[in-house]
């Protein structure tokens, strides 16, 4: 199955729109991607035909609003690969779900001497977390180096694990140099070390297919804006038995079986972790987003995307005085790179003036500037309703910005 | 790029290839640093005052974008030789060039050189660029210990 782009590119309304007068070219989807019509359907007709709080009343609306509301966790489970839906707990995003492990999981598990594994590649949202349990236990943080193209240290990584290390947490693929990790290997070696294992999934699950049963992680974090879903609305998967010993993270309605002053119970998992009333249309509008990228095919959209990737590098390193920061050979469609005649803040308003809309900055990766001795890159990443005039008008841009500085 | 000229002004270009009073002042008798967290752009400032309170010499060191770095440059030339209380109005006077609403367009015969900052103020993500500069001869100023930054 191919990807019919110019189809595709039909179904997201923003495509059309014009930005500084220009049309539209948005190569930011690695930050945000854009919605097709699908999911803000699906997102309208629940509010205006199915909408009501779930969980709750015995009338029908409750009812017809929790079913659709739970049929999405059972399509989350069958889209990661998990054994049961009840491994499927909705978050607010991706940080949310590193957070709750970490306080749930990690300040009863963790004490002085014991040591978290994280990568040098990782965005803040796995860092700071972590940094936070180890200043509440005690623990120690460990941090895993990847090489210059940005291919992760494996043997590092085995090296740095020890019968200290209680868990490793690492990203799928890197949202500032691209890099697909070795996901599978890395359980299989921490998890042999007695660590329990959580991967970020936020820049995987919208670019190729994930089997978290096959991969054999403990958690795995993901977000619904990034796979074309909206915004305030995340998963988290976790093992039954990992879930089911672990403490609510936060306590309110929804998630009891019963309060009184003396003594309150916790509603099994997931509900023990779902506190209060959830984004109810978004978890909608995520299941939408998932019906719509299985339709399209995994596979193709992986497809389109590396033929993609393969032809904005291809274009972009025969710019002089441009370097590509980030080169693994397994590489999902992100470029980020720098201009030695322009900084990449110029570099973003420049294109932008021409209706391109790149991310410039640290991409809440400020250790993988570091590595690099750079302040600030410009990333473009390319989603399945990118084609390559994207990448064209980025190239004659570039070439606009070098007219102006060099 | 006619758009685009309007904001990278020659003048603007120039200082970001050739900043003037660039590097280190030795026997300054001030210094602060300044911080970007959004763009990591960084500088410092260092200043010498005179015994009647103007500034004798002022130099700046740091790397930024075009804006930014260029937006220092002029900021030294401007304030050598004036007095606090001058630097203070010309603070305030590009705080409102820069940030004004782009409707309004703002008169700036007193800032000379730094009018070429009129153009930001559509590019409401490029003030702080601009400002960076400003903030940071400001804590220098104060002798304000901690890095001055734009957030």
């Amino acid at each position: 199955m191919t990807l019919d782009v110019e189809r595709v590119r039909k179904d997201f309304p923003i495509l059309s729109t014009e930005m500084r007068g220009k049309p539209l070219v948005f190569l930011d989807s690695a930050a945000s991607a854009q919605k097709p019509h699908q999911v803000i359907d699906a997102m309208s007709r629940h509010y205006e035909t199915s909408y009501a709080n779930i969980h709750r009343g015995v009338y029908q609306l409750s009812q017809v609003s929790t079913e659709a509301y739970e049929g999405v966790r059972e399509k989350v489970a069958r889209f990661l690969g998990a054994a049961d839906s009840r491994e499927i707990v909705f978050t607010r995003n991706a940080t949310e779900g590193v957070n709750l492990v970490a306080q749930s999981w990690g300040r009863n598990q963790l004490a002085p001497g014991d040591e978290i594994l994280i990568t040098e590649m990782e965005h803040h949202a796995n860092i700071v977390p972590w940094q936070m349990l180890c200043e509440q236990t005690g623990a120690t943080l460990r941090v895993c180096p990847f090489d210059d193209a940005g291919v992760l240290d494996v043997a590092a990584f085995e090296s740095l694990l020890s019968e200290r290390t209680r868990i490793a947490a690492f990203t799928h693929v890197s949202n500032a140099l691209g890099t697909i990790n070795p996901v599978k290997q890395l359980t299989a070696l921490a998890q042999a070390r007695g660590a329990i294992v959580l991967i970020d999934g936020a820049q995987a699950v919208p670019h190729l297919a994930v089997d978290v049963s096959d991969i054999g992680c403990d958690f795995y974090v993901m977000t619904a804006h990034k796979l074309f879903g909206p915004s305030g609305v995340g998963v988290l998967y976790g093992k039954l038995a990992q879930l089911e010993a672990m403490p609510p993270y936060q306590g309110g309605g929804d998630m009891i079986e019963s309060v009184t002053f003396e003594k309150t119970t916790y509603a099994p998992v997931p509900h023990k972790f779902e506190a209060g009333t959830p984004a109810i249309a978004d978890v909608i509008g995520l299941g939408a987003a998932i019906d719509y990228v299985e339709a399209l095919g995994l596979d193709a959209i992986a497809a389109h995307e590396h033929t993609l990737l393969e032809y904005a590098t291809k274009q972009l390193e025969a710019i002089p005085g441009l370097r590509i920061i980030g080169t693994a050979p397994d590489k999902a469609a992100v470029i980020s790179f720098v201009l030695d005649f322009a900084h990449p803040h110029d570099v973003g308003t420049i294109l932008d003036q021409q209706g391109i809309a790149v991310r410039t900055g640290h991409h809440c990766a400020q250790p993988v500037m570091d590595r690099y001795r750079v302040a600030a890159t410009a990333r473009a990443s390319f989603s399945l309703y990118n084609h390559e005039a994207d990448a064209d008008a980025l190239v004659t841009a570039i070439a606009a910005v070098r007219e102006l500085f060099a | 790029m006619d758009d685009l000229r309007e904001l990278y002004q020659s003048v603007i270009l120039d200082h970001n290839k050739a900043p003037r009073n660039f590097g280190r002042l030795d026997d300054a008798s001030r210094e602060a640093d300044g911080h970007n967290p959004i763009c990591g752009d960084k500088l410092t400032v260092y200043l010498k005052l005179d015994d009647s309170g103007r500034i004798e010499d002022v130099r700046f060191d740091g790397v930024g974008c075009a804006i930014s770095t260029a937006s220092a440059s002029l900021m030294t030339e401007f304030v050598k030789g004036k007095t606090l209380d001058e630097v203070g109005v010309a603070y305030e006077r590009f705080h409102d060039l820069v940030t004004g609403p782009p409707s309004e367009p703002q008169k700036a015969d007193d800032l000379g050189k730094l009018a070429v900052f009129a153009g930001v103020r559509e590019y409401p993500m490029r003030v702080k660029c601009a400002t960076l500069s400003w903030h940071t001869l400001n804590a220098a100023l104060e002798q304000s210990p901690e890095p001055a930054k734009t957030e």
